[in-house]
Parts: C-alpha cells; structure tokens; sequence
C-alpha cells in the first residue's frame, strides 16, 4: 500500500503528530506512585522499531485531514469511475461499429450482448453450482498449501537439518508451473476432483512456503532473546515470537499464492473438470459461444477479486501492531 | 489474592563467575573472568563500548555458552535460559503486537499462571511502574521511556531472584533517564533480587551500585590487543544514598576507564 513513497526514517515526521504515534508521556499523572514521564520528553524518543517495521510512519503524518483530502478522495473516485465507463463505452461502440482496425472487433460481443447473456445465467441453477465447485476447489487447496506452506518455511527456516531434508526436494519441483503437472495429477489421483485440488495446493505451497522461510530468517533475534530469558522454551518461541513476527510476510506470500492458485484451478478445470467456472468458460468456448466465455471471465475476475481482498483483510486485522498509515487509528 | 505467594521475599541469587572466557567466534573478547555477585546486591558494571559488558550480561543470563570457565548460580552451572534470571534489553525488547498487559503477561503465561490470576499481577505491576491506564496500548503507541518501563513490568513480575538489566535506560533523553533510576530504587526497594546492571554512564553506575565492576582492556599488556577483562572492583560508600559524596570514587573510576 504505501511502498516507496513512505521510505522516509520517523524523525522526518512534520510538525503535525499523527494521533496515534507516541502519545507523550502520560499527560494526566496516573493514580500510581512514581510520576510518569515528564510530557516535556516526547520529541527525543521517536519510536524505536527495526527498520522493516517503519514503513509508513512517515506517510501517516504526512496524510493531510480534513475537507481537502475528502475533496481529493471523491475526485480520485469520479476519475476511477470514469475510467471503467469509458473502458466500457468503447468496447461498446467498437463492437456495434463492426470496427476492423487491425483487431477485428465485428466477432466480439458487445457489453450489452455479455450483460445479457450474465442476466440469462444469473437465473440458472448450474451458475452457482459452477461456482461453488471452483470456491471449494479452491478453498481447499489454498488453504492445505497455507497450512503446509507456512509449517514447512518455519520447519526450513529455523532448523538446518529440516533446511538440509527439505530444501533439495523443495528446490528441484518449485521451477515446475503447477498446470505442468496436470497430467500426473490425471495419473496420481483416483478421482479429477483430487487432481485439481492437488494442482492448486501445488500451485500456492511454493509461494507460502518461500516467503514464510524469509520472513523467519529475517526476524531480529531480540525478541526471541527476550521470551527466553523470562523462561520460555522452544514451544513459547515459536508461538509468541516466530508465528506472529513473520505473519507481515506470510501475508505476502498467501496473497501471492492466491493469485497464482486462481490461475491453475481455472486452467486445471478447463482441461479435466466437469463443473467449474473454467470448465464451462471453456465448454462455452468450444461451442463458439462468446458472450458465455466473457461472463466466465468476469466471473473468474470477480471471485478473484474477492479472495484476494479477503486475505488482504484478514492480513490488516493480524498485524494492526505494525506502525503503517492505515493501521495507525487503532 | 495471590499476589503474595510471588510477592513473598526470596533470598536473591549468588553469581560465580569462574576463570570464564566469553565471546562470539573462536576468540572470546572476555578472558580470566572471577567474580562473585553476592545474593542480594546491586553490581554495576561499567566499561567503554565495545568491552563486553553485554556479552558478560548475555552469559550471565544463559543465552550466550562460555568459551571455558563456568558460571555458576547460586552453586549450579548455568547452562541456558531460565525464569529466575530475568533481562532486561536497551530497547524493543518489547513483543510489538502484544499490548502492555499482554507482555507484562508473558511470563506469568509461560509458567502457567490461570489467566485471572495473571491479569490482576499484570495489573498490580503496571500500575506499579506508572503505568495504570495503559494496559491496551501497543508498544509502538509508547515513548521510549514508557517501553522500558514496560520491560520493569515485565521482567519483576514473575519476581525473578536476579534481574540482568542491559543499558536499560541507555537510549533515553537526561531528564526521563533520572526518572526511571528513580523509579527502579523504588521498585528495588521492595525486591530482594540480585541485580547485574550494565551501563557506561559512571553517574549511573555510582547512584545505583553496592559495587561497581570496571572493565576494559586487560591489564599489564597481559593478554593480547582486543581482550577485555576486570580492571578494578570497587565498593560503593553508602550505596542508592543521593547525599553521600562519591567524588573520589568517581575520579577512580573515570582513571580506569
């Protein structure tokens, strides 16, 4: 969200302090004994936060308030907005113009042609069936190659030997596209529902898994030092101090294998399911129905969508604790 | 309630350091370490950056093996981490995600502690350090010197019999600085645990020490460039009394370093 822009180190903070930052030593003297801070202090103790944890500080005092920014957010709305409509008007015009200009927009369905043809399938049974077969395809292999994807970085990047076991194996299938392996899948598994399942857990695991183990080895040993100097032994470590410190970068690599997950169900459909989004994009194909195919697609765009801004969510929620713009209101 | 059963005063814990060498690498820094930190009492260590004040600090606390030698507590080697013997970092040794309540919670949670009894020790800490009201801050919402407050919380509450505190109060501005040491003699007061403080502010160390530990490159030429070691160990006259002037002591000190 907020990447270059906010590179910029805290003590560049402009005069106006975010609400949230530092709130001054206690400014009401608490009931307790000793006095609190001084609230003379504040200035000379920024937040003292590993570097990898100081994006968008900066960025969250820079953000203006107030009635100019909600201008400039309607108006960047109306410009978004725009943006799709003239999209959309174009393809429009081209398509009822039979406009042959290099590309041959005369064989494409227009807008409405798709609108229609979505309004026709929206009250069909086999829609939603299609539907809620891809949403389970995909939930389940996601969500096996999150489980195994996140156990198996932390395994790797925490213990050499489970580095020394796994990461040859590991190493050896990663550079193999995950629709690659469609036909041993066919082979492998009884049923096609397994084999596409297993392509999709195929298809997230190396992303989970690769940035887990980075996020791992990238965690300052400070706050394992400290867990364990207050007597907490491996089991403490791993759950109070390696989970949630590398779920900032878990979170990357779940979105990552989202995406990439969607691309191989949709794909592993097409060629061996039997319900499905991409199986019927594909069967609509086959019999040359086009507005069919672009209802699939946008279909396939839209849960797409939805997953991934689902992750992105849940992903805010578990690590409100990071000092980031959006986070920062509490 | 049960705060008394952690409450109650244990003799704090004897440290014998014997013959130890400590370091990173194949070439420990710190050489032909003896020393004995009585139950009970505050020992200052003090030294220029660099002459392993730290590292002595991390072996005393189990986190760092010694090259030889041994380190003994309270008779027993110590071979690794254990509650008893709580630290206390410069700074961000704080978990960030959890708020004030829940690292002060920590350690009752890692012994086990029901969770209703843990909230009300929590509790009775934080108010202790002046910090009641703050329970669900997030670390990063705190000033420097409200985290390390924090830490006091955290590390006193599962009352530990020896507290390590490295350069605790290192990184903060003059004026909070004073009134952490103010609250830490306070706090210090009512605990019978053995303190190993290290710092390189020799006011710091004369305000706060029963004994003070010089250390720093080793004497005589002895050992090779880059070996620290003990250079002196001082007592302090009328040790956490503002009034008593130790301007000898700290010229002593300032010579040795």
């Amino acid at each position: 969200m907020t990447s270059t822009a906010s590179r910029a180190t805290p003590s560049a903070t402009p005069p106006a302090v975010p609400p949230a930052d530092p709130p001054a030593d206690p400014p009401a003297t608490p009931p307790a004994t000793p006095p609190a801070d001084p609230p003379a202090t504040p200035p000379a103790d920024p937040p003292a936060v590993p570097f990898a944890y100081r994006r968008g500080s900066a960025a969250a005092a820079g953000l203006a308030t107030g009635r100019g920014a909600r201008r400039r957010d309607r108006l960047s709305w109306a410009i978004r907005t725009a943006s799709v409509l003239f999209a959309v008007g174009l393809w429009q015009l081209l398509t009822t113009a039979d406009a042959r200009i290099g590309l041959r927009f005369d064989r494409l369905p227009s807008p409405a042609e798709v609108a229609g043809e979505l309004v026709r399938q929206l009250q069909t049974a086999v829609y939603y069936l299609d539907l809620a077969q891809s949403v389970i395809r995909i939930l389940t292999g996601f969500a096996l190659a999150a489980v195994l994807g996140i156990t198996a970085g932390i395994l790797v990047g925490r213990s050499r030997r489970a580095g020394d076991a796994l990461l040859p194996l590991i190493e050896v299938v990663r550079p193999i596209p995950a629709i690659a392996m469609v036909p041993i899948a066919i082979l492998l598994f009884p049923t096609d529902e397994q084999g596409i399942v297993f392509i999709t857990f195929a298809a997230a695991f190396f992303p989970v898994m690769v940035s887990t183990r980075h996020a791992v080895r990238a965690l300052p040993v400070l706050w394992e030092d400290a867990v364990r100097t207050l007597g907490g032994g491996r089991r403490h470590v791993l759950w109070n101090v390696i989970l949630p410190g590398s779920l900032p970068g878990i979170f990357g690599g779940l979105s990552v294998g989202m995406g990439v997950a969607w691309i191989c169900v949709i794909s592993a459909e097409m060629i061996s399911g039997e319900l499905g989004v991409g199986y019927r994009t594909w069967r609509a194909y086959t019999v040359v129905d086009y507005p069919g195919v672009i209802v699939g697609m946008a279909t396939i765009g839209v849960l797409g969508w939805l997953t991934a801004a689902a992750i992105e969510l849940l992903g805010r929620r578990l690590t409100r604790w990071l000092p980031r713009a959006e986070g920062s209101g509490s | 309630m049960t705060l008394n059963a952690l409450e109650t005063r244990r003799a704090g814990m004897a440290l014998t350091l014997d013959g130890l060498a400590l370091g990173y690498g194949s070439d420990p820094a710190l050489r032909d370490i003896h020393l004995e930190v009585a139950s009970g009492e505050v020992l200052v260590v003090v030294g220029p950056s660099g002459s392993g004040k730290s590292t002595l600090l991390r072996g005393l606390a189990g986190l760092l093996p010694p090259y030889s030698g041994r380190i003994l507590a309270d008779g027993a080697e110590v071979t690794g981490t254990a509650p008893d013997r709580a630290m206390i970092f410069q700074d961000d040794g704080l978990l960030p995600w959890r708020t004030v309540r829940g690292n002060v919670e920590l350690p009752l949670g890692i012994r086990g502690v029901p969770k209703r009894q843990r909230m009300a020790i929590a509790e009775q800490w934080i108010g202790r350090v002046g910090l009641a009201g703050f329970d669900n801050r997030l670390p990063r919402e705190l000033s420097g010197g409200m985290r390390q407050r924090v830490q006091l919380a955290r590390a006193l509450v599962g009352a530990p019999r020896a507290v390590l505190m490295d350069e605790p109060f290192g990184s903060l501005d003059a004026q909070t600085r004073a009134e952490m040491q103010r609250l830490l003699l306070d706090v210090l007061r009512d605990t019978s645990a053995t303190v190993v403080f290290v710092t390189h502010d020799v006011d710091e160390a004369l305000l706060l020490g029963d004994r003070i530990v010089v250390l720093g490159p080793s004497a005589l030429g002895s050992a090779p460039l880059g070996r620290t070691g003990i250079r002196a160990v001082l007592d302090v006259p009328g040790p956490r009394d503002p009034a008593t002037d130790r301007t000898g002591l700290r010229a002593r000190i300032l010579e040795e370093l």
